[in-house]
């Protein structure tokens, strides 16, 4: 069963003449444990897409249902908690609190949700531990180097029962050695059962996924096919 | 692919047989490129005539003939590794003629020729990026061998990209009456000469 699926999504902004169709039509189904890519150029609606299955938006047609719930039928808190338990976001610049460590940035979220300080604070260090950040626990995010803020960014966004990563452009800023270490985390994440949808305009960010959908003005226009297992690539040997 | 330089790396390493020789480079290119075993010692023939490696006088030609590089041998070696590749001109590449063509042909939409493109490259990409999935078996040599070919099928998506944005430029210019259309900047060089695509 998808654990995030949009509908027949489409969002406008503005009226009349001026009017701007973001999104039109948008279908979109991410199975539990699975890694979807949505590429596109910029201005193609790609981010939009991602605050509209983030609930940090509202649709102007369709639905979103995350985890079988309707988004339209849930309140305002109904969503923020949502956010803060099931749906973990990741940017392109970080976004991390300057005046808090890497542990503390990554246990604000369960803290929000009403965890006791010093058990978000344990299961935050162990998270960092498990992504190879241990000893970088106590750093403040000045004190980090890029690729090491996205990964704390990537700790926070998974940290406790989250269930859906939303990740715009994650390594973005960063060289190829560190995008690949940010995208091998988000796939483990996804191994371990959570859904998670990156929108990119890298095809070697984007090649990660198991499916890639290709947008264009605010349409989905295709998608990649079930890819053939790696070994088709490799020449038989000769003898 | 020079079978001839890379037997020469794997001799600069110390004497071997051919049979450890042909084993070795497969392992080392990661089995990307296999190498004929008739290759293996019709080169090594070649090399031994050059000066540039020596054999057991007294073996019998076969796998079990042991090789060792001479000084020239490693002259020529280094050499090699310090002298790039002629990259200067442009390769007759298919895929550019294809899109060049689309946009002579009547009622065929650019845009689809290129997303059709787009989508196969970012296919063959997802195939390579599993090859390096699992990172704790992944050998140095095929992760360079790896990376080397996502970089290169990026950057074709790259270029049907900066296409795609150009045509849609392009599309746009023309929808507006009286705008002038971007000149190509004077001395560009003739894309004929390069692509052989008729004018």
């Amino acid at each position: 069963m998808s654990f995030l699926e949009l509908h027949d999504v489409s969002k406008t902004y503005g009226e009349g003449p001026s009017q701007v169709h973001a999104l039109e039509h948008i279908n979109l189904e991410v199975e539990a444990g699975s890694l979807v890519a949505v590429m596109g150029p910029s201005g193609s609606g790609k981010s939009t897409l991602l605050t509209i299955a983030g609930s940090l938006e509202d649709p102007s047609r369709g639905e979103v249902m995350i985890g079988g719930a309707a988004l339209s039928r849930m309140s305002r808190d109904g969503k923020a908690r949502l956010r803060r338990r099931s749906i973990g976001f990741v940017f392109q610049d970080f976004n991390l609190l300057p005046g808090l460590t890497a542990a503390e940035n990554v246990s604000l979220p369960l803290e929000l949700d009403g965890r006791r300080a010093s058990k978000a604070h344990a299961t935050a260090v162990q998270m960092l531990d498990e992504l190879g950040l241990a000893d970088r626990a106590g750093a403040f995010p000045d004190e980090l180097s890029g690729g090491e803020r996205q990964r704390v960014s990537i700790a926070r966004a998974i940290v406790g029962e989250r269930r859906l990563l939303l990740a715009d452009e994650p390594s973005g800023a960063l060289d190829s050695a560190n995008g690949e270490a940010v995208m091998r985390m988000v796939l483990a994440a996804c191994r371990e059962g959570v859904a998670a949808v990156v929108v990119t305009h890298d095809a070697q960010l984007a090649s990660w996924a198991d499916r890639v959908m290709f947008i264009r003005d605010g349409r989905m226009v295709d998608q990649t096919n079930k890819p053939m297992g790696p070994d088709s690539l490799l020449a038989p040997a000769t003898q | 692919m020079s079978v001839k330089h890379a037997l020469l790396a794997l001799l600069s390493e110390g004497p071997k047989y051919g049979l450890q020789l042909r084993q070795e480079f497969e392992a080392g290119t990661g089995e990307v490129w296999p190498l004929n075993v008739g290759q293996v010692y019709t080169t090594l023939q070649r090399l031994e005539r050059d000066g540039l490696i020596e054999s057991d006088d007294d073996a019998d030609d076969g796998p079990q003939k042991g090789f060792r590089i001479t000084a020239e041998g490693g002259e020529e070696l280094d050499q090699w590794l310090h002298t790039p590749p002629d990259l200067s001109q442009p390769p007759r590449d298919e895929l550019v003629i294809k899109v060049l063509i689309a946009l002579r042909v009547p009622g065929v939409d650019v845009g689809e020729v290129i997303q059709s493109h787009r989508r196969y490259l970012v296919e063959l990409m997802q195939q390579w990026t599993r090859l390096k999935e699992d990172e704790a078996n992944l050998d140095l040599s095929f992760a360079l061998v790896v990376d080397a070919e996502l970089f290169r099928l990026d950057s074709v998506v790259r270029w049907l990209d900066a296409a795609d944005g150009r045509l849609k430029r392009a599309e746009f210019d023309k929808s507006i009456p009286g705008a002038t259309r971007s000149q190509p900047a004077p001395g560009l060089p003739k894309m004929r000469r390069i692509t052989g695509v008729p004018r």
